[in-house]
């Protein structure tokens, strides 16, 4: 089972923690804080596996994978495969490009929402759910359009279609 | 460039007010960005909180902007501040009737809540009504949140929409709906332990997708119990190799591979099915070979899966050909330059290592390198499966390296782990006595007070008691180099704890056996040792009293009383107290406190409640419990029937000490005086002139402490008899259990007081500790000569040897089985007159239950059942309805097993279960179930006949 997704940027800043084993407020930060400090002292180009007991207790390995600005961190048990939880952070950044084309730190700030949503559709209760980017895509712009079209209020849909077809 | 784009995008989004965001969020994201510290930081977010705060409140505000209240929310939890004022606002809007902001408050809320927060119940009926939405989309949003805000209280109330969902035409809801059903069976089993049958039938979805969802739940259900699903391999077996196969539409394929995920989750399926079973292996060996052929060893996920086929190969039954397929497989992996593939190789070398041990001596040099590697992951890979490799032949190689790597790390968590793993292997592969105790050094000097207590009391036991031949000059041998070594180290500065201590308990006791240094060498040691330390108080005791006792959980203050005594008596007392060599000879215990039997059984003819397990009481007896060792009149419950025979008790307490009067020992005055002292400040008013004589009161409890013994010992066993019989006098009519308790208290802290300061701390722990009592066997029965890893330390042993004792003491009396005074658990601790009858009926059924466990399962099962009823009757007022409509008991449990083995028997068990929806709550089931097991009758038992003769 998957325990938690997090993104942060090479700062150290949270911009996407979610577990999927609750967590109080402050408890979130210490993992967040303790992840970081041993990605960032972490050397280029040797493995994106960490044993993460010390952090996330018994039984919990972390895969991490760094773009850019930004670090994607997956953290999971013994039932999930490392490589393919590699892969999943693959196809969870493609799927974000895919969605943002040519997908940067801002668009995770400004989309928090958004993030999420493509996130569940991947990832339910802590089991991988979808693992193709196509169809991530697909099932998030369902989302818009009919979130969109249910949303009686919205007075300027020049700047959501816009942001539709981005 | 990349700055460019990045400022050009924000002053686009600050044009057009973001994506549906206001200016507002973009600024406090901007000036977030900027902040040049923590505090400015913060600043900027409780400013921000102080706005939230006013506005969300405002009336009538725009949905619209609702929404980004609610998001702005999210960002400031997400970046540590307290969010909880807008709680509420994010739980309104799941009310709310447009998807976008119901989608928003759901996710708000699975992010905010968790399962059991009080707003939950605001939730829960909007989750049952938007599981019955038209809209997909609803039913999802209501789906995830149903998987975070659901506990097993509210599962029951969510639970028929979640499966009516599983039949939704929509792949997606179908799904999800599996993934929250796992989700359930993750929070408490029982709950869907009837819908087992719906997950085998999921696997037949016409959609891949639902099937592979599927394979998540069956994945854990299998892990749980491999047998009932062994007819389901051939399933599984056609299944993957459909796949592999690339049957699938294309939609599944991943970078060229047919849906990866989906057969990384049959073969782990296949592993856990296939493992030890000959015959379900023989059907996979074909489609594991094809993979291994197909598989794809270029791209990343291909990697994946094939790491998986090595492990599906390394569990089930061996078949050399894929074997030797892993082995290639392996072999790439590690001459790989990737340091992913190298750790996937060294992983999965150490799975194969297990069937095929030589295969590791073609890689020796590739795992010498990983060892060498600069990344830490690698490595303690690499240590691991050296660990797996090794034997008595290169032990003395792997111990050492994994020592240096040890030295050269600063991560507590892992030194500690390594350091145990050295000791286990250096117990376990000795060559030689002296290498194991230099092993040993090293370890203590390095990884210190991180090491486990338990490794230095291994360690003393082991020079105590030498290798186990009965050899005695090798013993002798063995000891002297350890005083040598040590001699040698002790001048090093800055020690760790532990290792000082036993240090100095090795010098104290062995330090002049052979001669070779004069006891004053050794004292002078020793005090520089407690001058160096000075600061370190268990170390200081330690160096001082080291004779005294190879124990650790140091009272200090009883230990200097205790010293000062010794100190003042003469060089012959103190021989004959402290005998040398004598570490490991047995302190005589009456273990059984047998003295007590004919008290117990007299107190339970007069109706005092039997003694219960501190496991199962609650805490408020341990303190009263503690309490009563000092003032019992001023501890409440059933104890007050004590509180009447004080007011003399102080009186006599004060008559010199050599008077045998038996009325001393029902007052805690004579007993050990540091008790007295702790707590002299709230000592009770009775004895409120105890300060004025207290100085020679506690002279008097150290004379009789340490007095001769054949004077004292009387005293104490008269004084028990007394004790007892005026107890049983006392206590005609109700003897309260903790009554009872305290009095044990009392009497086992006197044998202790004559014999050792060890066994005081032994009484005062001999409630103690629930967990002391798992080692009974091992620290009881049998003392192990070798130091090995699980025979626990001296000092302990006696110490968990009577709480075991005095468990079972009690249990032969009355043999309450601790799962069936669970149940009135509550009750107990509370009032004793509720509970009595419920005593007394529970003592009317254990002879049928013990009987009934000796011949078979299926009257064994019966008696749980009687339980049940009456458990169902005085107690009903308790569980309420919504538990009592839960099906859940332990017959569901064994009749979906059995019947889904008949495949056919399906609809008779929806037949049978209905029956049984009015079964207790799912705690009865569960420790019914506990029962059963314990008894030693698995629920699948192989008697279908038997059971429906039982429900008739």
């Amino acid at each position: 089972m998957i325990r938690s997704v997090m993104v942060m940027n090479t700062q150290g800043k949270p911009r996407l923690a979610k577990f999927y084993d609750f967590q109080t407020v402050e408890k979130q930060q210490e993992l967040i804080r303790s992840v970081f400090g041993v990605l960032c002292s972490r050397a280029e180009n040797i493995s994106n596996f960490l044993d993460a007991a010390s952090i996330f207790g018994p039984d919990s390995s972390l895969v991490y994978k760094h773009y850019a600005t930004l670090y994607f961190v997956l953290v999971f048990d013994s039932s999930e495969n490392e490589l393919a939880m590699l892969d999943l952070i693959q196809v969870f950044v493609e799927t974000l490009d895919k969605c943002f084309k040519n997908v940067c730190e801002l668009d995770i700030v400004f989309n928090y929402s958004k993030i999420h949503t493509i996130l569940d559709e991947m990832i339910f209760g802590g089991q991988v759910l979808e693992t193709s980017s196509t169809e991530l895509v697909k099932a998030v712009e369902e989302i818009s359009r009919l979130e969109s079209a249910s949303n009686s209020i919205n007075l300027v849909p020049k700047s959501v279609s816009g942001w539709r077809n981005r | 460039m990349e700055q460019l784009k990045t400022i050009g995008r924000e002053l686009a989004m600050g044009s057009q007010g973001g994506f549906g965001q206001s200016k507002e969020f973009l600024e406090l994201v901007k000036s977030i960005g900027e902040a040049r510290s923590k505090a400015e930081e913060d600043r900027i977010v409780l400013h921000e909180i102080e706005t939230l705060k006013r506005r969300i409140s405002e009336p009538d505000i725009p949905k619209r902007k609702m929404k980004e209240f609610i998001i702005r929310l999210v960002y400031i939890e997400m970046l540590g501040h307290d969010a909880s004022f807008g709680y509420i606002h994010a739980v309104k809007m799941t009310h709310d009737d447009t998807l976008l902001l119901k989608r928003t408050g759901y996710l708000a809320v699975t992010l905010f809540l968790n399962d059991d927060h009080d707003l939950i119940i605001l939730i829960v009926n909007t989750i049952q009504k938007d599981l019955k939405s038209d809209n997909y989309l609803i039913v999802c949003a209501a789906l995830n949140a149903v998987c975070r805000l659901i506990n097993d209280e509210t599962i029951p109330a969510v639970l028929p929409q979640v499966v009516d969902l599983l039949g939704h035409q929509k792949e997606a809801v179908r799904k999800k709906a599996i993934m929250a059903l796992h989700r359930f069976y993750h929070k408490s089993p029982s709950s869907v332990s009837h819908l087992f049958p719906n997950f085998r039938k999921r696997l037949c979805d016409n959609d891949p997708g639902v099937m592979g969802a599927t394979l998540c739940p069956l994945f854990d259900l299998i892990t749980v119990d491999v047998n009932s699903y062994k007819d389901l391999v051939l399933s599984f077996v056609s299944i993957l190799k459909q796949v592999a196969e690339r049957r699938l539409p294309k939609g599944y394929d991943y970078h060229q591979m047919p849906a990866p995920f989906i057969q990384i989750r049959l073969l782990k399926i296949l592993a856990l099915l296939g493992s030890g079973d000959k015959l379900a292996s023989e059907k996979m060996y074909t489609v594991v070979g094809d993979i291994f052929r197909k598989c794809d060893s270029t791209s990343n996920i291909g990697n994946a899966v094939l790491y998986e086929c090595i492990c599906c190969v390394s569990s089930i039954y061996p078949n050399p050909k894929l074997l030797e397929a892993a082995a290639d497989v392996i072999s790439r992996f590690l001459k790989s330059d990737s340091h992913n593939l190298k750790y996937m190789g060294i992983d999965a070398l150490g799975r194969l290592i297990k069937i095929s041990p030589e295969i590791a001596e073609q890689h020796q040099l590739a795992v010498i390198d990983c060892l060498e590697d600069p990344d830490d992951t690698l490595k303690r890979k690499t240590f691991e499966l050296l660990y797996k490799m090794t034997k008595s032949s290169n032990v003395e190689v792997i111990v050492d390296r994994m020592i240096d790597y040890m030295i050269s790390i600063n991560d507590n968590h892992y030194k500690t782990y390594i350091a145990s793993r050295c000791v286990e292997l250096a117990e376990q592969f000795a060559p030689s006595n002296h290498w194991f105790i230099q092993t040993m050094n090293k370890v203590f000097e390095h990884a210190g007070d991180l090491v486990n207590i338990k490794v230095a009391h291994n360690l003393m036991r082991l020079i105590a008691e030498g290798f186990g031949e009965d050899d005695d000059a090798a013993d002798s041998q063995l000891r002297s180099s350890a005083v040598e070594s040590y001699l040698h180290i002790i001048g090093e500065p800055k020690l760790p704890s532990v290792f000082l201590q036993v240090i100095c308990w090795v010098f104290g006791e062995y330090g002049t056996a052979d001669g070779k240094y004069s006891a004053s060498y050794i004292t002078g040691k020793l005090c520089d040792v407690a001058e160096a330390y000075s600061n370190d108080e268990t170390v200081k005791c330690q160096s001082l009293v080291e004779e005294l006792s190879a124990s650790h959980s140091t009272d200090l203050q009883q230990r200097a009383y205790e010293l000062q005594a010794v100190v003042s008596l003469d060089a012959h007392a103190v021989e004959s107290i402290m005998p040398l060599d004598a570490s490991c000879e047995d302190i005589e215990i009456d273990k059984n406190l047998s003295f007590l039997n004919s008290y117990v059984q007299q107190s339970l003819e007069n109706g005092a409640r039997p003694y219960i397990p501190e496991s199962q009481r609650s805490g408020v007896l341990d303190i009263s419990n503690f309490r009563s060792q000092d003032q019992p009149e001023a501890s409440m419950h059933g104890l007050r029937f004590e509180a009447y025979e004080l007011p003399k008790a102080p009186v006599t307490s004060r008559i010199p000490p050599a008077s045998v009067a038996p009325s001393t020992e029902l007052v805690p005055v004579p007993e050990p005086s540091y008790s007295r002292e702790t707590h002299q400040v709230a000592s009770v008013p009775s004895i409120s002139d105890a300060g004025s004589t207290e100085l020679r009161l506690r002279l008097d409890g150290v004379q009789r402490k340490w007095g001769k013994p054949t004077y004292s010992s009387p005293t104490s066993s008269t004084s028990n008899a007394s004790q007892s019989t005026s107890n049983g006098v006392t206590q005609v009519d109700s003897a309260a259990n903790v009554n009872s308790k305290a009095r044990h208290t009392h009497d086992s802290r006197k044998p202790q007081a004559e014999i050792t300061p060890e066994k005081q701390k032994l009484a005062a722990s001999l409630f103690g500790g629930p967990s002391k009592t798992e080692k009974r066997p091992t620290s009881a029965s049998h003392k192990v000569a070798k130091a090995s890893s699980h025979a626990a330390e001296k000092s302990q042993a006696p110490k968990a040897a009577v709480v075991s004792n005095q468990a079972t003491l009690d249990k032969i009396n009355h043999q309450p089985p601790p799962d069936l005074l669970d149940l009135g658990e509550p009750t107990v601790t509370n009032s004793a007159p509720s509970v009595d009858p419920f005593q007394q009926l529970e003592g009317l059924l254990d002879p049928t239950q013990v009987t009934s466990t000796v011949n078979h399962g299926a009257v064994a099962t019966e008696a749980p059942d009687i339980m049940a009823l009456y458990v169902g009757t005085p107690a009903g007022g308790q569980s309420s309805s919504a538990e009592n409509s839960l099906p859940s008991n332990s017959y569901d449990v064994n009749l979906t097993s059995e019947l889904s083995n008949l495949t056919s028997g399906t609809t008779n068990a929806g037949a049978t279960l209905t029956q049984f929806t009015k079964g207790p709550n799912p705690k009865d089931a569960l420790e019914k179930d506990a029962l059963v097991r314990q008894m030693g009758v698995t629920p699948t038992s192989q008697n279908p006949n038997l059971f429906s003769d039982l429900l008739g």
